[in-house]
């Protein structure tokens, strides 16, 4: 097989490889995994003895749990 | 409390205020040259005050000393709140702290003394190079370390695209930076002639793609469903933006070589490049602005959202115009004129240094155990003098841009050029005016946050802060 063969080849594994991405990302049963992962950022706080009533804390937050 | 079970936020803070001091430097260092531009008698006849030489200064200040900073702060706070740990090891990120400072301070004598490579964004001289690539090396060691001692199942994101930009940078730098020592300041590049300037353009274009986006990208997604108090709009979009971004951008450096002795095909590689990436940079800036959806009114009272949904806004723009460049025809008249200028800025200035801006006023309180920043206020009119700075700014450069553009291709009917360069110099003046008034507001909003700053954490006491238990 020639150079530009492979070349051409190797973009299409590529192209390939994306459109897997995309049908993994969208398929259902990674929904419940995504919307864990989606909640690192909020529930990573233990307010400290010093801080209260901090806006971000995780009660509230949970209030405005984003159902995708 | 036992030190595994805190958080290692002194790095952060140090990282957290040195972002400000840089960034103040740098935007003044860009004050005194835009102000060269217009009076050049400003630099005095000193020749390390001459505009060549502090030109390359404050890019590097702005974006390795300010964005460095603020990317390293943030990482390594984003990293250990997400991983639900504490940093991997606290002497190599203290070594990174006081690496980075050392290579900055090192810049900042080097530059003004005219010792360069005149690679741009890569000016630094060859023992330089050396120790970034050291910092960096251990950099991605702490990150990484922090990464696979995680208490939680998920890589957030976030941490994604922090680990592409650092992955990714190492690569660029060592790939870029390869030379022959001659003596302690000078050395030849390995490469020459148009593979040399390639290899730059792919350095140059990707530390764009990889320094200024996916590490402030990184940024977006942690501190934006932060500070909204929801997560973020579709995780399954950010998923595909990461990919679809970092393998896209790899191929766009060409395009700052259009109608150049580059291979003509590798210009239009480079350009259709560059218009594919319209669609992962469009995916990723909607899904941070979607965020906000059904809280949009927390923008009327936050200010700190403000600076972060507007730095999206700039982003969306920065990254619609840089495609529309690419284009060969558009670049023809663009390319070499002070639009570049303009659309480097809106990126650097409305994206970069806005999301890091509301970043860092998010983090100050929690750094250093108080309830909110002194003045929520002065940070309302830190949003409103930036915003303003850099629209004039931007304005500016397009129209001084489009009309150079347009003087240097005129020609009469019997194809003599219609205009000399001095005249088109002649008719930019003004535009050099508005510039100077716009970046001394984005430079006068930066002191409104040394101040608001200094009173916020003056006599706190940092508290460690208890590692969270995993929900």
């Amino acid at each position: 097989m020639d150079l530009p063969t492979l070349r051409g080849l190797f973009t299409l594994i590529l192209m390939i490889a994306f459109v897997a991405i995309v049908i993994w990302a969208w398929s259902g049963k990674r929904r419940k995994d995504f919307a864990e992962a989606a909640r690192l950022p909020l529930d990573d706080d233990t307010p400290s003895p010093g801080r209260r009533g901090d806006p971000d804390s995780p009660p509230k937050a949970r209030e405005n749990m984003n159902h995708e | 409390m036992e030190r595994a079970s805190t958080y290692n936020d002194h790095v952060v803070r140090q990282f957290t205020i040195m972002t400000i001091v840089w960034g103040v430097v740098g935007m003044l260092v860009g004050v005194i040259i835009a102000a060269q531009l217009l009076w050049p008698a400003l630099n005095f006849d000193v020749s390390w005050l001459s505009y060549g030489r502090l030109r390359p200064l404050h890019t590097n200040a702005v974006i390795f000393a300010f964005g460095g900073s603020a990317l390293f702060a943030t990482s390594y706070y984003v990293v250990q709140r997400t991983c639900h740990v504490r940093l991997f090891s606290d002497g190599l990120a203290a070594f990174t702290f006081w690496g980075w400072q050392l290579i900055i301070v090192l810049a900042a004598i080097t530059l003004p003394l005219g010792l360069t490579q005149g690679k741009e964004y890569a000016e630094l001289v060859w023992p330089i190079d050396v120790l970034i690539a050291a910092v960096w090396v251990a950099y991605a060691v702490v990150f990484f370390g922090t990464v696979v001692l995680r208490k939680v199942k998920h890589i957030y994101v976030a941490n994604w695209f922090y680990g592409a930009f650092i992955i990714t940078i190492a690569v660029l730098h060592i790939v870029n930076s390869l030379a022959l020592p001659t003596s302690l300041t000078h050395s030849y590049p390995v490469y020459s002639g148009v593979v040399d300037a390639m290899v730059q353009w792919w350095y140059g274009h990707n530390a764009v793609g990889f320094f200024l986006t996916a590490g402030f990208l990184g940024m977006m997604y942690y501190f934006i469903p932060k500070q909204a108090g929801r997560p973020v709009y579709s995780y399954r979009l950010s998923v595909v933006h990461f990919w679809a971004l970092i393998s896209i951008y790899m191929w766009a450096g060409p395009h700052h070589l259009h109608y150049t002795t580059l291979p003509d095909w590798a210009q239009s590689l480079g350009m259709v490049f560059s218009l594919i990436l319209l669609a992962p940079s469009w995916g990723g800036m909607i899904n941070g602005i979607m965020t906000l959806s059904g809280a949009w009114h927390k923008l009327r009272t936050d200010p700190i959202l403000k600076f972060l949904i507007v730095s999206l806004s700039f982003y969306g723009m920065s990254t619609f115009e840089g495609p529309m460049m690419s284009i060969k025809t558009v670049n023809a008249l663009s390319h070499y004129t002070d639009w570049t200028i303009g659309h480097v800025h809106s990126g650097a200035l409305g994206w970069v240094a806005m999301v890091s801006i509301g970043c860092v006023y998010a983090l100050l309180p929690k750094l250093f155990n108080r309830e909110a920043m002194y003045s929520v206020k002065l940070i309302d009119v830190h949003f409103w003098i930036s915003t303003i700075g850099v629209v004039l700014y931007i304005a500016a450069m397009w129209m001084a841009g489009v009309m150079q553009g347009l003087m240097w291709r005129a020609v009469n009917d019997d194809g003599t050029l219609t205009y000399t360069f001095i005249e088109s110099l002649n008719a930019t003046y003004p535009f050099y005016a508005v510039r100077l008034l716009g970046g001394t507001l984005f430079l006068v909003g930066m002191l409104v946050m040394v101040y608001n700053t200094w009173l916020t954490i003056r006599g706190s006491k940092p508290a460690e802060q208890a590692v969270a238990q995993p929900a």
